[in-house]
């Protein structure tokens, strides 16, 4: 009888130093072996890989935990789902039934919404570039339109000329709630006094109703006092503008940001540690609300929340594809999917999870993606054991900012699939080919190779 | 440089350089190779005694031991 074989390893152990990856050698990574009851093996049989598969029961429950943190401490909460986040139709699908609302930046954003069967009324439209006819369908449409700045007012008054209507809007903020950097360059400052002389311009001219006050202070904040305090200067603000210019603020956005649970680069504690719980953010939310309301005002409170929502529903599984050993004695991984679909990889540093056990120590090692080009690596400081060619790896939480963001470079992007709370499999992409990449490319005649 | 030689290697695959103070640890398969590379073994010997000893194709042995070696080097071990 032969002994059973286990790849040669071997590491330096370096005491009296913190271990740079925060883990021992000796700790076994995690095993996934299926996601919601789906075989990775299976998924891969049918899909191929890499693939990205989005859980609905777990976007589902997502959205009513942190949508349920508010709602059971506010009167009047409507959720807008940050297209950008994640604009996949069945991800946008399953948010506006669970009651979300639609939000918007871009004229296309804004088509695809309502080719998705969203009513003008129910889209939130964000961003610095409506241009003119894309602001003039949305005032057509009854939307709800933040403003950026003032030549959008102007752009704004005249679309109320033209259509012999008066419109209502919301304007945008941007202050100072102690988050660095500070977001200043959407919306009118509050501090400078520049949102004051929107709204007297606003007045002025009559030809537009405001009625709604909306402000996103940065992303993954970790820190609920921000947003306490981007309530606070609003809810004054509103009241300022509601005792001076006879205007109703209607409702109150406090944008998105909410963090998700996943890691950034450069820091150490593992983010069930470092993310506070939804619920704390809700209280510091509606407290500040509570504290800063008259009795009897429930304004609507709209949250904008992206990441924290659809992240950690979404998987992407990957191969390793070959091995090699870098002079630095590190070893390396390809794997078939690289920054090209994980866009998040430049500042996350993902949940590596194994789909078979494997035995031996573990070593540093790096994971690079499939491109020629020096800057595609997801993760360049992990320990893994020695893992065979074939051995599939499986990266979360990437649901966020990835197939919105994500590049056709170098090589085709993937199918994504969504398993469905039935625990069927749904392809909801599927993976390009050639004829996607070439179908709006004209070749000169005299250019053709005969 | 070889300093293979001067190497304290323990049954359970505890690494000690007296000369350098640095401390190493090896599987049961990266003891194997290492014992036999003190032994003077060749490269195609090691390869064979691995197939024979453990339950491993040649071809996959044969990566796995070119790797290893890689990295004794980036170790100056050998
Ligand atoms: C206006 C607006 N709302 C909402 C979001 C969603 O943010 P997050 O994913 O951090 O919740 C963004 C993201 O940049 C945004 O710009």
């Amino acid at each position: 009888m032969k002994k059973v074989y286990e790849k040669p390893v071997i590491v330096k152990v370096e005491t009296g130093f913190m271990n740079k990856f925060g883990e021992s050698p000796l700790y076994q990574r995690k095993v996934r072996t299926d996601i919601d009851g789906v075989s990775i093996d299976k998924l891969v049989e049918k899909y191929g890989s890499p693939l990205f598969v989005i859980s609905e029961k777990k976007l589902r429950e997502k959205y009513r935990n942190i949508y349920n943190a508010f709602a059971s401490r506010y009167p009047n909460v409507q959720f807008g789902w940050s297209y950008k986040t994640n604009y996949l139709k069945a991800v946008c699908a399953v948010l506006h039934q669970e009651g979300a609302i639609a939000e918007v930046v871009s004229g296309f954003e804004y088509e695809k919404a309502r080719k998705l069967g969203i009513e003008g009324k129910d889209i939130i439209f964000n961003g610095p570039h409506k241009r003119y006819e894309d602001l003039e369908i949305a005032v057509k449409e009854g939307a709800k339109i933040h403003i950026d700045h003032f030549d959008e007012i102007i752009d704004l008054e005249k679309i109320a000329d033209k259509l012999k209507k008066t419109v209502k809007v919301a304007i945008r903020l941007n202050m100072d709630t102690g988050i660095r950097p500070q977001w200043s360059r959407f919306g009118f400052n509050l501090e400078t006094g520049q949102a004051l002389d929107a709204v007297k311009r606003i007045a002025q001219s009559g030809k537009l109703i405001l009625n709604g006050l909306h402000a996103h202070i940065g992303t993954f904040i970790l820190d609920p006092n921000a947003y306490a305090k981007e309530v606070e200067k609003m809810v004054k603000f509103a009241y300022e503008i509601e005792d001076n210019f006879g205007f109703k603020i209607e409702y109150i956005d406090i944008g998105g940001g909410l963090p998700s649970k996943n890691k950034l680069k450069g820091t150490y504690l593992p983010p069930d540690i470092a993310v506070p719980p939804v619920d704390e953010y809700a209280e510091k939310i509606t407290d500040a609300l509570y504290t800063n309301l008259r009795p009897g005002d429930f304004p609507k409170l709209i949250l904008e929340t992206g990441r924290a929502i659809v992240d950690e529903a979404e998987y992407l599984i990957t191969t390793v594809f070959a091995s090699k050993r870098l002079p630095d004695g590190r070893k390396a991984y390809i794997c078939d999917a690289g920054v090209n679909l994980l866009f998040t990889a430049f500042w996350y540093k993902f949940n590596v999870e194994i789909d078979r056990k494997v035995y031996g120590v573990n070593e540093p090692s790096v994971l690079y993606g499939p491109l020629c080009m020096n800057i595609d690596i997801i993760d360049d400081g992990i320990l893994l054991p020695p893992l065979e060619r074939g051995t599939r790896l499986i990266f979360s939480p990437v649901g966020a900012y990835n197939n919105t963001q994500w590049m056709q470079f170098i090589e085709y992007r993937p199918n994504i699939v969504m398993i469905m709370e039935d625990g069927s499999v749904e392809v909801v992409r599927e993976k390009e080919d050639l004829t996607d990449i070439e179908r709006r490319e004209r070749l000169p005649e005299k250019l053709k190779i005969r | 440089m070889n300093r293979l030689h001067q190497l304290a290697i323990n049954d359970e695959g505890f690494i000690f350089d007296p000369l350098t103070g640095e401390n190493f640890t090896v599987n049961r398969t990266g003891l194997f190779i290492i014992n036999r590379l003190k032994e003077g073994k060749k490269e195609e010997e090691i390869l064979q005694e691995l197939i024979d000893e453990f339950n491993v194709s040649r071809e996959v042995a044969e990566r796995d031991l070119i790797d290893f070696l890689e990295k004794l080097k980036s170790y100056r071990i050998i």
